[in-house]
């Protein structure tokens, strides 16, 4: 058979098949998209507050609840926490270990933090009688507020998680990926936490 | 009945053996068939000495093509389930007139058009398309795997989780009775205090986990991975509408999963979302379910339009008529699907401007579909059509699609919608194009690429069989329904007073055996033409003379599909390939670099079933336990970095050369 006969010499030229094809690695792409959808999951709940967050029920409202220096407090945090993972990635690009090690923990400490406040702000809206079952405009603050703490919560485990990686194995190809969709996830939050601020805070007692 | 210890609550929250239902003969004798058709398998499998095989090789496999061919099983096994809902609903409907009541008492007909409804459309028709998608996608673009192969086992495997729990609901406790949307306040815990509407949400949210992430794994797939010179425009159709049905499910099923945590949160913590009281509006869920509803009919309906496009074209012997308008209809689906989810409530009361606004937008959506439909048949025009059996599904779907696209711009004017809104006839517009789209294509997809999948062809006779039981039953079936909507009958209603209405019902009882018989004749089709498998065989790897890159490989494909990624041209590259007299490379191959199978996805999916049946049924130690293990067993996965291996080139080069020597035994 013609087939058998000769052994095709394959190389670049070859004008039906490469010799070896390297696609593109697609995590970035993968990991954005699946922000967009978590950013979707965020418009539902702006958008639940948005239509529910007037229906006071005859309970308290934000003007009464909202303590604003506590959530400035909370905002600077956040904020800081997304610039030191910046400081982490900058490392990251240099090289150098030890010290993305560092700005990840001062991140992680920053995030807790952040998750510390939160949890006394809502302690003590619970405590004051107003917690998520009082009201509809309750319901939806806590579950908006409470879905991005939680959020924020999973990037602590996963920030520790890679702080122990990067530790392990050091910053190889594999970490540094973990490290840039983490960053991604990091400043998304943030992005988030402006909407937040402004949105159901700032506007809130304007109300 | 007794108080329950507090330890027995604790350690099995509601669950008590009051949820088994011995006293249903119904669900009993359905248990005993189930079970004995498990055991069964079950014995075959140790026959054969599968265990090994099932596992390492399929349960753990990360094979893009293996995952396919589980969707579609998945698909297979639900669709009998779905089947027998359906069956009982038309027996009830046809005997339960005047004083006759019927043989399902009120509470359980609900149950069964929620489950019904529910597995059809997520574990039935959802699990088809994405097995199709899964199958074909990679082997279309010229790629070895999917993006992610790993995701996509998960995937797989949070789907079936998903619909083991809808099955468990059968014997354990009750599904919901509120209609597959669930729509609050009936769903809420002051109407539906049992586990029924716990075992939708958790079933579906579980599933939308595998969903989601298959969807984000397709684009990426599709976005990265392709063959170099394929660029978007010459892309084969079914890979274009599989990418617009994934940006669809990624901009969709979060809205679900939102929404169905909303309930959750109603009904677990007595939050205000949904209620009648303290500021709640049921119907924000009821926009927002159908935000992600009604992008969800056209996620079904457009990879099936894709398989249509390959199927018309390579039956016809021609290349698409207007692929880039077949492109662009397709996209512009996409988009206007976001604009229309109001049609399903004009009745909600949001005015005439509103309900116009929607009412325009949906009937604008029929113009792109339109066009498709043209497409096809200037496709056929002149064409030299084959009547495989692909193809006469594609003809039984171009007739049945279109009248009930027709009812559908019909049920879009919001005048006729408030007559006809909630009766019989939306339910028969809905299966017509369910039924006539998703469900023929999915026939035809499985026809026509079942030789790539088995390397050998589907016997014709009982597909043939298959398919006139399946058009003719349908339209018989589905017609009286119409008529009966006409005159004002409303769904999801099991007793009737007028007797004048039952020839309708009893007309579409008998009809739906004939569709019975249509699964039964495709279930002896795939079994029959396993046993002449032989006389069957296609040694090509192109048994329809097909265009796209998925014939261009050996049937079934090796696992690393292409020995060497190919170089594409043109539309429809591997007729292109043949046209300038391409020869297959027999030498020179070189390790190829794949992915490792792994236990992970099963095991976590695992976990995940018992954390949905645990807070199903309030199991707070092991809803947190299940939870905890879920985090822990995802993050010890993440420490796992070897992930990848290389098949040797002497495997490479065995493989082929096999090919080789099949090709010239076939004289090719």
């Amino acid at each position: 058979m013609t087939q058998l006969r000769t052994s095709l010499a394959l190389d670049a030229d070859s004008p039906f098949h490469v010799a070896e094809h390297h696609p593109e690695n697609g995590t970035m792409l993968g990991f954005w998209l699946y922000l967009m959808s978590d950013c979707l999951i965020f418009a539902v709940l702006f958008a639940m507050y948005s239509v529910l967050g007037g229906n006071y029920a005859a309970g308290p409202a934000p003007k009464d609840l909202f303590d604003l220096p506590l959530v400035a407090l909370n905002t600077g945090f956040l904020l800081l926490s997304s610039i030191t993972y910046g400081f982490a990635m900058l490392e990251m690009a240099r090289n150098r270990k030890q010290a993305t090690l560092a700005w990840l923990a001062v991140t992680g400490l920053f995030g807790a933090a952040f998750i510390f406040v939160e949890l006394y702000e809502f302690a003590h809206l619970i405590h004051e009688g107003a917690g998520p079952q009082r009201s509809a405009f309750l319901s939806s603050f806590f579950t908006l507020v409470g879905t991005h703490g939680l959020h924020v919560s999973f990037g602590i485990v996963w920030l520790t998680t890679l702080m122990v990686q990067v530790a392990q194995r050091g910053l190889t190809v594999e970490n540094r990926r973990r490290l840039s969709c983490l960053s991604l996830f990091w400043h998304f939050l943030d992005v988030i936490w402006i909407g937040v601020f402004t949105y159901v805070y700032l506007m809130g007692v304007l109300r | 009945m007794q108080e329950r210890s507090d330890l027995m609550q604790a350690l099995f929250g509601r669950l008590t053996l009051d949820a088994i239902p011995y006293h249903e003969p119904i669900l009993v004798w359905t248990f005993v068939a189930a079970a004995a058709l498990g055991m069964a398998l079950l014995a075959y499998i140790q026959k054969k000495r599968a265990w090994g095989t099932l596992w390492n090789d399929w349960f753990c496999s990360i094979d893009h093509k293996k995952i396919g061919v589980m969707y579609m099983v998945l698909g297979i096994v639900m669709l009998l389930r779905g089947f027998a809902d359906a069956m009982m609903m038309r027996a009830q409907q046809a005997i339960a007139f005047g004083d006759a009541t019927g043989y399902l008492p009120p509470h359980h007909y609900d149950q069964i058009f929620t489950a019904h409804g529910v597995i059809m459309i997520f574990f039935v028709a959802m699990p088809f398309v994405t097995g199709l998608m899964n199958y074909v996608v990679p082997l279309q673009i010229g790629a070895r795997d999917v993006a992610f192969p790993f995701l996509n086992n998960f995937s797989f495997w949070m789907t079936t989780a998903g619909a083991v729990l809808v099955m468990l609901s059968l014997f354990v406790g009750e599904f919901a009775t509120t209609g597959w949307l669930a729509y609050p306040p009936l769903s809420s815990i002051a109407y539906s205090p049992g586990v029924g509407v716990d075992y939708y949400i958790w079933a579906l949210q579980i599933a939308g986990v595998g969903t989601l992430l298959s969807g984000v794994n397709l684009i990426v797939t599709i976005v990265k991975m392709r063959a170099p010179g394929m660029t978007l425009m010459k892309m084969p159709v079914f890979t274009w509408t599989a990418l617009c049905t994934n940006v669809l499910i990624v901009a969709a099923f979060p809205v679900l999963t939102a929404v169905l945590a909303l309930l959750s949160l109603d009904r677990y913590l007595g939050t205000a979302f949904f209620t009648n009281d303290f500021g709640g509006n049921a119907m924000m869920y009821v926009n927002l379910i159908w935000i992600w509803g009604h992008p969800e009919v056209y996620i079904l309906i457009l990879p099936i339009f894709g398989v249509f496009s390959e199927v018309v074209s390579t039956f016809c012997g021609k290349r698409l008529f207007g692929y880039a308008s077949m492109v662009y209809a397709t996209v512009v689906i996409t988009i206007l699907s976001y604009l229309v989810w109001l049609h399903h409530f004009f009745t909600m009361g949001s005015g005439a401007s509103v309900n116009s606004f929607f009412g325009i937008t949906t009937m604008i959506i029929s113009i792109p579909t339109g066009a498709k439909m043209f497409n096809w048949l200037f496709t056929m025009y002149r064409g030299r059509i084959r009547f495989e059996l692909p193809m006469l599904w594609t003809l039984g779907f171009m007739l049945t699609f279109v009248v009930g696209g027709m009812t559908g711009v019909l049920l879009a004017v919001p005048p006729a919608d408030f007559v006809l809104h909630n009766s019989l006839f939306l339910i028969a517009h809905f299966h017509n194009v369910i039924i006539g789209g998703v469900v023929f294509g999915v026939f035809a997809g499985i026809n026509y690429w079942f030789p790539k999948v088995a390397g050998f062809k589907l016997d014709e006779f009982w597909g043939k069989v298959s398919f006139w039981c399946w058009l003719v039953g349908f339209w018989v079936a589905f017609m009286p329904l119409y008529v009966l909507g006409l005159m004002g009958v409303t769904r999801r209603v099991s007793h009737f007073e007028d007797a004048s209405l039952q020839i309708w019902f009893q007309i579409a009882a008998v009809c739906a055996v004939l569709i019975g018989l249509g699964i039964l004749a495709f279930l002896v089709q795939i079994f029959v033409s396993i046993r002449r498998r032989e006389r069957l065989r296609d040694a090509t790897g192109d048994p329809w003379n097909g265009r796209t890159l998925e014939w261009s490989t050996a049937s079934p494909p090796p696992a690393y599909n292409f020995a060497f990624t190919p170089r594409v041209h043109e539309q429809d590259a591997w007729f292109d390939m043949k046209q300038r007299g391409y020869r297959r490379p027999v030498a020179g191959f070189v390790p190829i670099h794949m992915p490792k199978n792994t236990a992970a996805g099963i095991v976590l999916a695992g976990i995940s079933l018992v954390c949905g049946f645990a807070l199903i049924w309030h199991i707070g130690w092991l809803a947190a336990a299940s939870f905890v293990g879920l985090v822990a067993g995802a993050i010890a996965h993440t420490f796992n970095y070897d992930r990848d291996c290389h098949i040797p080139a002497e495997v490479v080069t065995r493989s082929e050369d096999r090919r080789t020597r099949q090709l010239a035994a076939t004289g090719a």
